[in-house]
């Protein structure tokens, strides 16, 4: 597997997110939790299409600031009684860089 | 049952309690030709006081069942064909039976823990751990007695398995100190409703409401300025409301003269706790923001076996968007699964999923431990989580700042999307942008700012808003510190339309120009407004000045209301320290009139008016937290706050 650099982990605050714009895959969000597990998703809630990375982290999980579906960091899954998914993106951090898989 | 009524004619029911009731009224309902037996003085003795008691024997009668009262029964006759034939009482009397239903009262089933020696009285006998005499043994539920009560409904019998559930996971806290229940009866065509202590007595005072012709019967138990109990027939809609007033111990003198008419006279706000959820039609759309219909929501309670309001916001996504919803959807659950259903008091309803703990709980923990930060709450608590949710972190941070102001950290991650980019995100994840114009006031050079910032990102819509000022709508995130740039430039601020916050001072023109005007509207509009900037608080706060009582600035709808008159001000509701009062006291998303609604305006009263020292303390601990309050447009440009804004580019 090829990986991509994105930045390093300190630019992306603990319990927030950044957005990376990839010409060929559009909006990803990449959400860095408290103990620094990083995930990425593509930034875009089943529900209604909603910015998953302007929500607020907590655990594994954003919710949606349009309408606050809870979505799973690691599974891209909507939290029940909610249904849906989103893309999930393979992200990896190494010596303190944030990497995505190509 | 259900195969006798088919072939039998006689019922006898033994027992006119809730149970009997319901199952007599069932028999009758299949063809039977039924009576209730009761030993006491009226129906339903435990849940009703006499005049309801014979309220509700009335219109059962009308409904074909027939009573004996006062009876005691003192053997079933056996018949020739080996089943039972009559039923014979006390008195010599005989009527006829092809089935007798008991229905004399419910006895818990304890002999296994008294053959294990454990101490029963007509019970397991526990203390308020739900422990028995057992240290090793917990018992919930209807077979156990606590403090001489055993239960029979399953509302109380949560609360108990929740205070079990704490302490066996070694949590070691909650207390179980007995349930105040209310009843409900299933009968369709009968509504009564009863709760706490509806006889009175030594000491209580009662309000009364009887319209027998009408069929409409209430009794409200007053004692101490406190609601205690109260009974009420045919008028059942606001049960719930008086309930709640019941459980929250709210001193109630300051609405005692219209209180039996219930919550609509009182006044109501929003339809935060409208009283209608029983009489609306299925069709009825509940939650306007979801388009959640009453039927919607009743059908997922009962297919779904929910019991909380949290249950039936997921479940339905009633009232879980702007919330106003949220006393309907509760009234509607409450009527829905009757004495299952069981508010907690206000100040004890937990806060999220995440803890037990109440607002009022955190805050005052907040308070007195002084804690400074989130990490030190979720640990002194005990959170299940670990960091919370989205309900309860930005809840936190708010008490947090507004407890410790300069202090306690703001916490960006804690604060909804629109805090933290200091403008309102729309449905397609753009931005709007709300300068500040302070009382409404601008300039030909700030329009002008303005349109040219318009044109320069293209802004899609400007809209004037209801508060005053101008709206750009349509901006991208990342235009956003552009866009401040510009506007920070020709001196405007941000207008914190975003926020939990201090929003707009709505003026009229006021003496200043109107030849009505008996005080400066706009002259204090725009003191108030400078006072009051980057003020949080649990909700958004608007306020209004007024020149004169025609009132143009529509200053009496406002979280304060200032109206100018010939010899001073009249304020709605207001006054030095009352927005500090509300910043420390309302709970989160708690606006300014629901917060007053809950404490009531007697307590607020007590505290801004009558207490001059008090009073200066607020306004000074306001005028404290407000120092030094920068433009959060302007801080956000700095180095490291900018970086949200900006996305990574990858290469293609
Ligand atoms: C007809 C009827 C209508 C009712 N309607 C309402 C209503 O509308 N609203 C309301 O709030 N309440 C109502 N109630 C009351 C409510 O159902 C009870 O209060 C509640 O179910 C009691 O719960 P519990 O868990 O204590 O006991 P139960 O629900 O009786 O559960 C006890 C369980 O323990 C099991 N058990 C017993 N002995 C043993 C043993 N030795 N070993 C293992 N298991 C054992 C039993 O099989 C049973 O499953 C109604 C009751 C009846 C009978
Ligand atoms: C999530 C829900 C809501 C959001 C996001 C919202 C947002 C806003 C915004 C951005 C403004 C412009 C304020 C300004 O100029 O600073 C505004 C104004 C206003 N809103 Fe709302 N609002 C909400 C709910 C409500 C509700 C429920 C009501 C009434 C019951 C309401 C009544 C008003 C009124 C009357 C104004 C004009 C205010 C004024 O004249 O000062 N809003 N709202
Ligand atoms: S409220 Fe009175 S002073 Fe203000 S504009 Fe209206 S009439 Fe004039
Ligand atoms: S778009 Fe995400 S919750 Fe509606």
């Amino acid at each position: 597997m090829n990986w991509k650099l994105i930045c390093k982990l300190e630019e992306i605050p603990q319990l927030g997110s950044r957005v990376v714009h990839w010409p060929e895959r559009g909006k990803i969000a990449v959400f860095r939790t408290s103990d620094d597990e990083v995930f990425a998703l593509h930034d875009k809630c089943p529900h209604k299409g909603g910015p998953l990375s302007q929500g607020i982290v907590h655990g594994k999980r954003v919710t949606c600031p349009l309408h606050g579906w809870n979505i799973g960091l690691d599974d891209g899954q909507a939290v029940a009684p909610d249904v849906g998914g989103c893309k999930k993106f393979e992200v990896k951090v190494e010596n303190g860089l944030v990497l995505i898989a190509e | 049952m259900i195969e006798t009524a088919k072939v039998h004619k006689h019922a006898v029911v033994i027992g006119g309690g809730l149970l009997g009731l319901e199952a007599a009224n069932g028999l009758k309902l299949r063809g039977m030709d039924v009576t209730v037996v009761h030993l006491g003085p009226w129906l339903l003795e435990r849940q009703l006081d006499e005049v309801a008691g014979k309220m509700l024997q009335k219109s059962l009668e009308d409904k074909g069942l027939k009573f004996l009262l006062q009876k005691q029964t003192e053997m079933l006759v056996k018949g020739e064909s080996g089943r039972v034939a009559a039923v014979r009482f006390k008195d010599g009397m005989t009527i006829p039976a092809d089935l007798v239903v008991m229905a004399a009262g419910i006895r818990p089933n304890y002999a296994l823990a008294e053959k294990s020696g454990i101490y029963c009285n007509r019970g397991i006998v526990v203390n308020d751990t739900m422990q028995t005499y057992d240290p090793k043994v917990y018992a919930v539920g209807e077979c156990v007695t606590h403090r001489g009560i055993a239960y029979g409904l399953v509302a109380p019998l949560f609360e108990q398995a929740k205070v079990a559930a704490n302490h066996l996971a070694g949590y070691g806290i909650g207390r179980y100190t007995g349930s105040v229940t209310s009843t409900k009866l299933k009968v369709t065509g009968i509504d009564l409703f009863s709760a706490g202590d509806f006889m009175g007595g030594e000491g209580t005072e009662e309000i009364l409401l009887n319209d027998p012709y009408g069929g409409v019967y209430k009794k409200l138990v007053i004692k101490d300025n406190k609601l205690v109990g109260g009974v009420m027939y045919g008028d059942t809609a606001d049960g719930p409301w008086y309930f709640q007033l019941l459980k929250d111990g709210r001193d109630i003198h300051d609405i005692r003269d219209s209180l039996i008419f219930g919550q609509s006279l009182v006044g109501d706000v929003g339809h935060a706790g409208n009283s209608k959820a029983a009489a609306m039609a299925d069709s009825a759309e509940v939650c306007g923001c979801n388009g959640v219909t009453k039927g919607t929501i009743v059908k997922a309670i009962k297919e779904k076996g929910l019991f909380t309001l949290d249950e039936v916001k997921k479940h339905t996504k009633a009232a879980s968007s702007c919330g106003s919803c949220a006393g309907l959807v509760e009234q509607i659950l409450a009527s829905t699964i009757g004495g299952a259903y069981t508010p907690a008091a206000s100040d004890s309803k937990p806060m999220c999923g995440c803890t037990e703990h109440s607002h009022a709980k955190v805050r005052k923990l907040i308070n007195d431990e002084h804690l400074t930060s989130k990490e030190a709450v979720f640990a002194e608590l005990g959170w299940t989580t670990p960091n919370g949710c989205e309900k309860c972190r930005p809840a936190i941070n708010y008490y947090l700042i507004s407890t410790w102001p300069h202090e306690a950290k703001d916490d960006a991650q804690s604060r909804f999307i629109n805090e933290r980019a200091h403008a309102n995100i729309q449905k397609d994840g753009t931005y709007s942008v709300v300068p500040r114009m302070w009382g409404g006031l601008t300039t030909p050079a700030e329009l002008r700012a303005i349109a040219d910032a318009a044109e320069k990102y293209k802004v899609p819509t400007v809209k004037v808003t209801g508060g005053q000022r101008i709206d750009l709508l349509g901006i991208k995130k990342e235009d956003l510190p552009g866009i401040w740039a510009d506007l920070n430039a020709a001196g405007m601020v941000s207008g914190h339309a975003y926020g939990k916050s201090i929003r707009t001072v709505k003026t009229c023109v006021g003496a200043e120009h109107c030849r009505f005007g008996t005080q400066l509207a706009m002259d204090m509009g725009v003191k108030l407004e400078k006072m009051l900037f980057d003020m949080y608080a649990p909700h958004k706060v608007k306020l209004a000045v007024s020149g004169c009582p025609r009132n143009c600035a529509e200053a009496g709808i406002k979280d304060v209301g200032v109206i100018g008159v010939d010899s001073g001000y009249e304020l709605y509701v207001g006054g030095n320290g009352f927005l500090q009062l509300y910043r420390l006291e309302g709970w989160y998303l708690e606006r300014t009139c629901h917060w007053l609604e809950r404490v009531g305006l007697d307590y607020v009263k007590g505290k801004i008016v009558e207490d001059e020292d008090g009073r200066k303390a607020l306004y000074a601990a306001l005028r404290k937290a407000l120092k030094d309050a920068k433009d959060p447009w302007a801080t956000s440009r700095e180095a490291e706050a900018i970086k949200q804004f900006i996305p990574i580019k990858l290469e293609a």
